[in-house]
């Protein structure tokens, strides 16, 4: 076993530490120049091994070697990136080392970023996003040219993600600028590293990056915990076990409260506040407060002058809190690496056991836990395996590349297929890429005086001119965000921001809940939502898109092994046990074998259940599957639900016949047309056409008047779907649904096992198993003849009652209020209609 | 294809769901905000969106243009994206077009999009045009109407609850002397008719009428609200 260098190994000595293995490894490959990933648990002194090498060789280098950068370090944060570096300033300083290091993120001011490209430093920390932007300058070749090492950290969260994408892309060009750096990647505990290595790889095969694995720390302590009284069928906020959730942040020294949506942490905040008689300081931490006031929650937990904070996965990552010495997760971990992730964000010390609650908000997340449990104890990890590439991604990264400088087709596409997500890519692609990025791509060429990109006679591709290169570095990040409206209070500071469609469903008056208080919603002023403190009525809280986590498939078949045998029930709490009975008595069990559909009335629509339990993924395709045949069987279907165990459809007629609905040929049938008509691939197209440049990114407060009529995204898709339907732009939306929905053979297994043995039943309310499903959010809209039935009919109504008296359109709101199912928007239900002047109720009921 | 009959100052006119407005005793027909050329205008600011929408608002205005058989065809103005829009059609597109126009009158009402008349297009251009008691102009003129006036430029979408929520659609807005017609082109946007900009043009309130695939659906619009 090697040894430190001074003045490391005094250093070391001096603060009693012996170096661990893994650091010791780390220096090994770096000597030998080889890339390596480092899996190691939270707390084995990950980040200090992966900048040993580099610190190291910069307390070597001659005099004469400095001013050039030696050392990139890349973080999924700029949180992270500013706590790294201020956590190697202190080791810099200790040991004298020759060493700058500065940050590079988006806060950068502009100043600071002229300099850094002037005068860089030994070390430079920043984002995938900064650094996209920096290989896109001209003079990235000079920047990057002595590069000797590239760091990423937490390379778990970016690879397999968008930003991951860019981000190898931009690995593989800063391999071509500075062919001799090493990479060397920093990683969580995972089930499957390979693919990691393949995405540090400088070849896009993992056995060129060494794997160097750190012994893994204590077995954490990992409780569950249930309310007290009654537990509920529903709902995932786990408000119910607030009391216990409190008992325990009092008992405690610091306290981190996970929970898994933005929404939650509000009202797991508010509820937690209510019962602090002791005034514990107890702060709130979530992506859409303002970034002052996040900072403001992070220094005070650093300082210790925090018990708890909540959060969302805002915190999941990086920063070393010190003294945390309990993680409370609240609703259902959904995902087994996730949990350990979190849990491990307790006692950052390696050696001893890291203390965690679970606190599962309804009964299906007690199984969920119990299952979570088993898995944690028999060590086994989920992980899904990688998927290709975006080609929006590359469309992106193909413009910076002609910004930076003229490039060579031919070799740029070498150089993209070096990068593990894109080692796939076929030529053709790349090819219809490009010639998207030039002028549109479109069979019908009569864009060639618009071009972005010219050739030259020797083949060269060029940039334009500087108007596209500004466009681009506007519009550079692969991060889509949903317009937002910033929530200021009137007189007072702005404290965050929520969706715009939220503020849409506001009436002046409405109250709603948001960074922790509660407020009155007065106007809209521009981009502005004008609030004020208090309120009466039943408070809203806003939902954000897309931002609940899906559970792993291994889990949910895991959940699934508990429910189908009783025997296992043991380890169930008894109201779990009583529930499962209940639904024994009421209606039926999910069989191991075959197919229980249940279908029922309720609010003015017939529910069907279907428990098919193969994961959210798979229920949501065989969702669109079978909404179709609803369709054609005249049932009126109006939209449907995927949770990870049962599939929920509605419709505006009874399904008599179900077995038709699950029979195998639904498969063959015009599946992509269906498919291309539903909420979520024109969610994904309008994703695919910002990040590839076709429509503007929203920039906050940027737009202002005429936005409403601005052109949206599914225009533009129904016309070149029409026209062009195999563009690469189109191409790359169904590829993309298509890993997100998940392979068809899934939805092929479900439909063997329920050939001939469905099990329908016809209930007159909803089943104890089937409650939980039906208070999920995520509903997915059916477009479709249904549409304009439901007009009609609401037509008709208006037409029938007044004869137009304005007055009316506010009954016909009451009458019909429900469930708002439209793409992109995720409203919760609310029951009854919309809140009058009421005395305030209890906040859990919101 | 089931029209619906609007009555304004005592003239009957026919609402075409596919957006437009038939004078049956007058052979005229209007479309408001085709905004020809929007694709290439934002290829041009660097935008390369697909090229299609022109032919695709031709083939939709096409049937209309078949059903009503107008001897004059009143566009309401932003007929093209900008001034230079018409120069930039396609020549297919400018052969269609002119096939669709031939033995119609063709008035362009000037809009703030397209404040010149397009070059090499049959058709007159105008500021406005009245016919009859009838007045068509590009936007809609705030305060009380004398008559009744035709106009676009809002490109009025409503949404309508149902009892499955909000379904939003463009639709026609009136009160029964003013009357805006929703945008005709592929690529034009919508602005909800509860926007002040909308709303403050009919303080008591009126109608909307949503385009459907077959029909329109009406709906009340609501009166102004007082601190709108």
């Amino acid at each position: 076993m090697g040894t430190l260098p001074e003045p490391f190994a005094a250093w070391f000595a001096r603060r009693g530490w012996t170096p661990r293995p893994h650091q010791i490894a780390v220096l090994e490959a770096a000597a030998a120049g080889a890339s390596a990933l480092l899996v190691a648990p939270t707390g084995g002194g990950k980040t200090l091994a992966g900048f040993l090498p580099s610190l190291v060789a910069l307390a070597a280098r001659p005099e004469t070697g400095r001013g050039a950068l030696h050392t990139l370090y890349v973080s999924p944060l700029k949180a992270l990136a500013v706590d790294v570096a201020r956590n190697l300033a202190a080791p810099v300083a200790e040991m004298g080392l020759p060493v700058r290091i500065e940050t590079r993120t988006g806060d950068t001011p502009a100043n600071r970023r002229a300099r850094q490209r002037e005068n860089p430093p030994d070390i430079l920390l920043t984002t995938p996003e900064s650094l996209a932007l920096l290989l896109s300058l001209p003079e990235a070749g000079a920047l990057f040219a002595g590069l000797g090492a590239v760091v990423v950290d937490e390379i778990h969260a970016l690879a397999g993600t968008k930003r991951g994408d860019q981000l190898a892309l931009g690995l593989s060009r800063l391999a071509t600028l500075a062919p001799g750096a090493r990479r060397i990647g920093l990683s969580a505990t995972v089930a499957h590293p390979a693919p990691l290595r393949a995405f540090l790889s400088p070849t896009g095969r993992p056995e060129a990056v060494r794997l160097i694995e750190a012994a893994g720390g204590a077995a954490p302590e990992i409780a569950v915990m249930l309310p007290e009284g009654h537990l509920p069928w529903g709902g995932h906020m786990g408000l119910a076990s607030a009391p216990g959730i409190y008992r325990r942040i009092r008992e405690a020294r610091v306290t981190i409260v996970f929970v898994n949506t933005r929404a939650q942490a509000e009202l797991v905040f508010q509820a937690l506040w209510r019962l602090n008689e002791d005034n514990l300081p107890i702060a709130l931490h979530h992506g859409s407060l303002t970034v002052e006031q996040r900072r403001k929650v992070e220094a005070a937990m650093a300082a210790g002058r925090l018990r708890a904070v909540v959060a969302t996965a805002s915190l999941d990552l990086g920063i070393d809190w010190g003294d945390v010495d309990q993680v409370i997760q609240v609703g259902a971990p959904k995902g087994v690496a996730r949990l350990l992730q979190r849990v491990g964000r307790a006692n950052h010390r390696m050696e001893e056991p890291s203390r965690a609650v679970l606190v599962p908000a309804n009964r299906f997340e007690v199984v969920e836990c119990a299952a979570a449990l088993e898995a944690v104890a028999a060590g086994e990890l989920d992980g899904d395996p990688p998927r290709p590439g975006g080609l929006d991604v590359l469309a992106q990264h193909v413009l910076a590349m002609a910004c930076h400088a003229p490039f060579r087709p031919d070799a740029l596409y070498a150089e993209v297929t070096r990068a593990a997500p894109y080692a796939g890519l076929s030529r053709r692609d790349f090819d219809d890429v490009l010639r998207f990025v030039e002028d549109g791509g479109y069979a019908l060429r009569g864009y060639a005086r618009f071009r972005r990109l010219f050739r030259d006679a020797e083949g060269l591709v060029h940039v334009r001119d500087a108007r596209v290169a500004r466009q681009l570095r506007l519009n550079l990040g692969t991060i889509v965000e949903t317009p937002m409206v910033k929530v200021r209070l009137r007189g007072g500071p702005v404290l965050g921001e929520v969706e715009e469609w939220f503020v849409s469903t506001l009436q002046p008056g409405d109250c709603f809940l948001f960074a922790g208080q509660l407020l009155r919603f007065e106007a809209l002023d521009a981009l502005t939502a004008l609030v004020s403190r208090g309120g009466e009525g039943e408070p809203r809280v806003p939902a954000y898109a897309g931002s609940r986590m899906p559970l792993s498939t291994f889990l949910a078949a895991r959940v699934r092994a508990i429910l189908h045998d009783p025997a296992r029930w043991g380890a169930l709490p008894a109201p779990v046990r009583e529930w499962l009975r209940l639904q024994q008595r009421r209606s039926a069990l999910p069989e191991k074998d075959g197919l229980l559909v249940e279908s029922f009335p309720r609010g003015g629509r017939w529910f069907l259940v279907a428990y098919c339990f193969e994961g959210r993924l798979a229920h949501q395709t065989l969702g669109m599957l079978v909404t179709r045949r609803m369709e054609r069987l005249g049932y009126g279907p109006l939209g449907y639900l995927a949770t990870d165990y049962v599939l929920a459809a509605w419709s505006a007629f009874e399904p008599t016949e179900v077995a038709p609905l699950f029979e195998e040929d639904i498969l063959g049938e015009e599946l992509e047309e269906w498919m291309a008509e539903s909420s979520m691939l024109r969610r994904t197209f309008r994703n695919i056409a910002t990040i590839a440049g076709l429509i503007e990114k929203h920039h906050p407060g940027q737009e202002k008047s005429g936005r409403q009529m601005t052109m949206n995204a599914d225009l533009i898709y129904d016309v070149l779907r029409r026209h062009e339907p195999d563009h690469v732009l189109l191409r790359a939306t169904r590829q993309e649904a298509a890993a997100g929905l998940t392979d068809v053979s899934r939805i092929a297994l479900v439909l063997a096992r329920a050939r001939g043995r469905i099990r329908h039943l016809r209930l007159d309310r909803v089943s104890p198993l089937a409650v939980p499903a039906l208070i999920e959010e995520g509903r997915e809209w059916v477009a479709g003849g249904a549409e304009d039935a439901l007009l009609a009919e609401a037509a008709a109504l208006v037409g029938e009652a007044t004869e137009g008296a304005e007055l009316f359109a506010e009954t016909l709101a009451e009458v019909t209020e429900g469930v708002r199912i439209r793409a992109g928007v995720v409203d919760r239900p609310r029951r009854g209609r919309r809140p009058p002047r009421r005395a305030p109720r209890g906040l859990a009921g919101a | 294809m089931i029209p619906a009959p609007l009555h304004l100052a005592g003239e009957r006119l026919m609402l075409d769901p596919a957006g437009a407005l038939a004078w049956p005793a007058r052979r005229l027909l209007a479309v408001a905000d085709l905004h020809l050329e929007k694709g290439s205008a934002l290829a041009r600011a660097g935008r390369p969106v697909p090229p299609y929408d022109t032919r695709e608002t031709l083939l939709r205005l096409l049937p209309v243009l078949r059903r009503w058989r107008p001897a004059r065809l009143v566009a309401l103005g932003d007929s093209f994206h900008d001034a230079a829009g018409a120069a930039r059609l396609a020549p297919g597109d400018a052969a269609l077009l002119r096939r669709m126009l031939e033995g119609v009158e063709t008035v362009w009402v000037l809009g703030n999009h397209d404040p010149a008349p397009p070059v090499g297009l049959p058709g007159e251009a105008a500021a406005e045009w009245a016919e009859g008691p009838v007045v068509f102009r590009h936007e809609a003129r705030p305060g009380p109407v004398a008559g009744a006036e035709v106009s676009g430029h809002f490109h009025p979408k409503a949404t309508m609850p149902t009892r499955c929520g909000g379904i939003t659609r463009p639709c026609f807005l009136t009160d029964g002397r003013r009357l805006v017609l929703p945008a005709f082109g592929a690529y034009a946007g919508g602005l909800d008719i509860a926007d002040p900009a909308l709303a403050r043009l009919f303080p008591r309130g009126g109608r909307a009428f949503l385009l459907g695939r077959e029909r329109l659906f009406a709906m009340p619009a609501a009166r102004r609200a007082a601190t709108g």
